[in-house]
C-alpha cells in the first residue's frame, strides 16, 4: 500500500517534479476556477485556452521549443483576446460571451493555420497535451510564479472581485475599478492557463481550473470554503492522476483531468448543497 | 442667483439623456435643492431611470450638463444608488452581513479593515431594518421584501449625502414599504437629499413635498399637490410617444 502511494514519488525524479507542478498548479488555479463559476463564466476558461494557442505556436516557430519564447507567446495572445473582448463588450451592443466567442475563434483558426505550417511535430504535441513528467526547474518556477502572483493579487483584490460578481452596478455607483478588476482578473486566468499547458497542454489546463471549483460548489455556500474545497479537490487530483498513470501505463495529463472529473461526479451525486442524491431520498420537511 | 446656487444639490442645464442618439429624457432645466424629498412620477418610458442613470453617473448626457454640489469635498462624492432590485446576481453565495457591509465602501475602500465601531454599525444598520437574525443568512434566501429591506441596511451605512431610490416599493408589500419609508423621513430630517422615483401616485402625495412629473420631457416640477394635479397627469400620459426610428434631428439642440 505505503509503496503504492509513495514509493513512485520516492524512487523518481520526474515523478517529484510532476507532483510539485500539479500541486501548486492547482493552488492557482482553484480559486480562479471558482471565481470563474460564480461570475457564469465557466467557459471563459475554456475559450481563453483555445486563444492562447497561437500565441504559443508563433513562439515555437521562432525558438522551437523554448519555454520563455512560448509562455511568452501564450501571454501575449491570452491578453489581447481578453481586452479586445472587454472593450468590444463595454463599447456596443455584443455580449461578453458572444465577442469571446469571435475573438477566441479567430485566435484559435490563426493558431492552427500556424500549426500546421510547420506540418506534424511531435514536440509540438508536448504543447497541445502537455507533458507533466517532463517538467524542468524552468517550468517549475514558472508555475510556482504564477501560483504566487495569483494568491497575492487574489488576496488583494477579493473584496472588490466579490462585489463586482453579486452587485456591478453598485460596485460602479461607489467606484470606478469595476472594468480594471475585471482585465486584472481574466489576466490571472490567462496567467494560470499558461502555466498550465506546460504540464496539462493548452486544452487541459482548464481541467484543473474548472473541473475542482463546480466540485466545490457541491459541498459548500461559502466562498472561502469553495476555494478551499477547490484547492484540496485539485491537489488530491494530481496526486491521483500521477499514480494512476504511473500504475497503468496511461498519459499522466488527461489521467489528472480524468481523476478531477471522478471527484466531479461523485459530488454531482452526493454533495451536500442539492447532490442528486438529496432529490432521490426525499426527507421530511423542517419545522421552520 | 448665487443663494439657489449654493441650496441646489443638482442642477440640470438643459439636459438631454438617451440610448443611442434616441431621447428618454429631453431638454431638463432645474435643480434639485439641498435637503429636498422629491418624488419622481411619470408614466412607463418616461425616462425617469435614466434620469437617475445620469445623476449618478453611469450615462452621460447626450447634451446639456449636470452639476452637483458635494459637500465634504475631502470624502468625494457621497451618492447613494438603489438600482431597480433584479439587477442583483441573488444566486451568489453570500450572507446579508456580507452584503450590507459593501456600504462601508466609501470609508474602507478595496483593503481596510473592517473595524470593531465598523461591525457595530453593520448589526445597528440590520437591526434598523428589522433584519435582526438574518445575518448568516445567504441572499438567495430571502424574498423580495427582506432583499429590499437589506438594500437599504446597506443605504444606511453608505451615509451618503444625496440618496437616489429607483422604485423602491414596486412589488413590496404595505408592512415592508412603512417601515423603509420611515428611513426615507429620517434621511429627510437628517438633511440628506433624497430623489426616489415611485408609481403610487397616494404615497408620494403623503411622504414627498416636493415631486418632478416627467415624460421624456418636464411636464410639471415643484410642490406635489400642484403638480400632481389631474390635468397634469393626463398630459404626461399623452406626451410619452413610441421610439421613432426616423427621428429627425432635434431642432432644439
Amino acid at each position: 500500500m505505503f509503496d503504492a502511494l509513495i514509493g513512485p514519488f520516492i524512487q523518481f525524479d520526474f515523478m517529484r517534479r510532476a507532483l510539485f507542478g500539479a500541486l501548486v498548479l492547482a493552488l492557482g488555479a482553484g480559486p480562479i476556477g471558482v471565481f470563474l463559476m460564480l461570475r457564469r463564466m465557466s467557459l471563459t476558461g475554456d475559450a481563453m485556452a483555445h486563444a492562447i494557442l497561437p500565441g504559443a505556436a508563433i513562439g515555437f516557430l521562432i525558438a522551437g521549443l523554448s519555454l520563455p519564447a512560448m509562455t511568452l507567446g501564450g501571454l501575449i495572445a491570452g491578453i489581447v483576446v481578453a481586452t479586445l473582448t472587454g472593450l468590444v463588450t463595454r463599447y456596443t451592443v455584443l455580449k461578453e460571451d458572444a465577442s469571446l466567442a469571435a475573438f477566441y475563434l479567430l485566435s484559435l483558426a490563426l493558431g492552427v493555420t500556424i500549426v500546421s505550417l510547420r506540418g506534424s511535430n511531435v514536440d509540438l504535441m508536448h504543447v497541445l497535451f502537455g507533458s507533466v513528467l517532463a517538467l524542468d526547474d524552468a517550468a517549475l518556477i514558472l508555475i510556482a510564479g504564477i501560483a504566487s502572483i495569483t494568491l497575492l493579487v487574489l488576496a488583494a483584490t477579493y473584496r472588490g472581485l466579490v462585489m463586482e460578481c453579486v452587485d456591478p452596478i453598485y460596485l460602479r455607483s461607489v467606484a470606478r475599478i469595476g472594468t480594471p478588476l475585471h482585465l486584472v482578473f481574466l489576466g490571472l486566468v490567462v496567467l494560470n492557463l499558461v502555466g498550465g499547458f506546460q504540464a496539462l497542454g493548452t486544452l487541459l489546463a482548464v481541467g484543473l481550473m474548472m473541473l475542482p471549483a463546480a466540485t466545490a460548489r457541491f459541498w459548500s455556500a461559502d466562498v472561502t470554503m469553495m476555494v478551499v474545497i477547490a484547492v484540496t479537490a485539485g491537489m488530491l487530483s494530481g496526486i491521483g492522476g500521477l499514480l494512476l498513470s504511473y500504475h497503468h501505463g496511461l498519459p499522466a495529463g488527461p489521467a489528472i483531468i480524468l481523476v478531477a472529473g471522478l471527484f466531479y461526479l461523485v459530488s454531482l451525486f452526493l454533495g451536500r448543497e442539492s447532490g442528486l442524491i438529496w432529490s432521490l431520498l426525499p426527507r421530511r420537511h423542517l419545522e421552520a | 442667483m448665487t443663494s439657489t446656487m449654493t441650496q441646489a444639490a443638482i442642477r440640470f442645464d438643459d439636459v438631454t439623456l438617451g440610448y443611442g442618439r434616441h431621447p428618454a429624457v429631453h431638454h431638463l432645466d432645474g435643480s434639485i435643492a439641498r435637503g429636498s424629498l422629491t418624488a419622481i412620477v411619470g408614466p412607463n418610458g418616461a425616462g425617469k431611470s435614466t434620469l437617475l442613470k445620469g445623476i449618478v453617473g453611469a450615462l452621460r448626457p447626450l447634451d446639456g450638463r449636470i452639476e452637483m454640489q458635494r459637500r465634504g469635498t475631502a470624502e468625494g462624492a457621497r451618492v447613494a444608488y438603489l438600482p431597480q432590485a433584479a439587477e442583483l446576481d441573488r444566486s451568489f453565495p453570500i450572507p446579508v452581513y456580507d452584503l450590507v457591509a459593501m456600504g462601508l465602501w466609501n470609508r474602507r475602500g478595496l483593503f481596510g479593515g473592517i473595524s470593531r465601531a465598523d461591525r457595530g454599525r453593520i448589526e445597528e444598520a440590520i437591526a434598523a431594518v428589522g433584519m435582526t437574525g438574518f445575518e448568516r443568512r445567504s441572499i438567495g434566501t430571502l424574498s423580495g421584501g427582506q432583499m429590499q429591506r437589506v438594500l437599504f441596511a446597506r443605504l444606511l451605512l453608505q451615509d451618503a449625502s444625496l440618496i437616489l431610490l429607483d422604485e423602491p416599493f414596486t412589488a413590496i408589500d404595505a408592512k415592508t414599504t412603512r417601515d423603509l419609508l420611515d428611513l426615507v423621513r429620517r434621511w429627510h430630517d437628517e438633511a440628506r437629499t433624497v430623489i426616489a422615483v415611485l408609481h403610487d401616485i397616494d404615497l408620494v402625495r403623503e411622504v414627498f413635498p416636493e415631486t418632478l412629473l416627467i415624460a421624456r420631457e418636464p411636464v410639471a416640477w415643484g410642490e406635489t399637490n400642484s403638480v400632481l394635479h389631474p390635468e397634469n397627469l393626463l398630459r404626461a400620459r399623452r406626451m410619452v410617444e413610441a421610439n421613432d426610428p426616423f427621428a429627425q434631428i432635434c431642432a432644439r439642440a
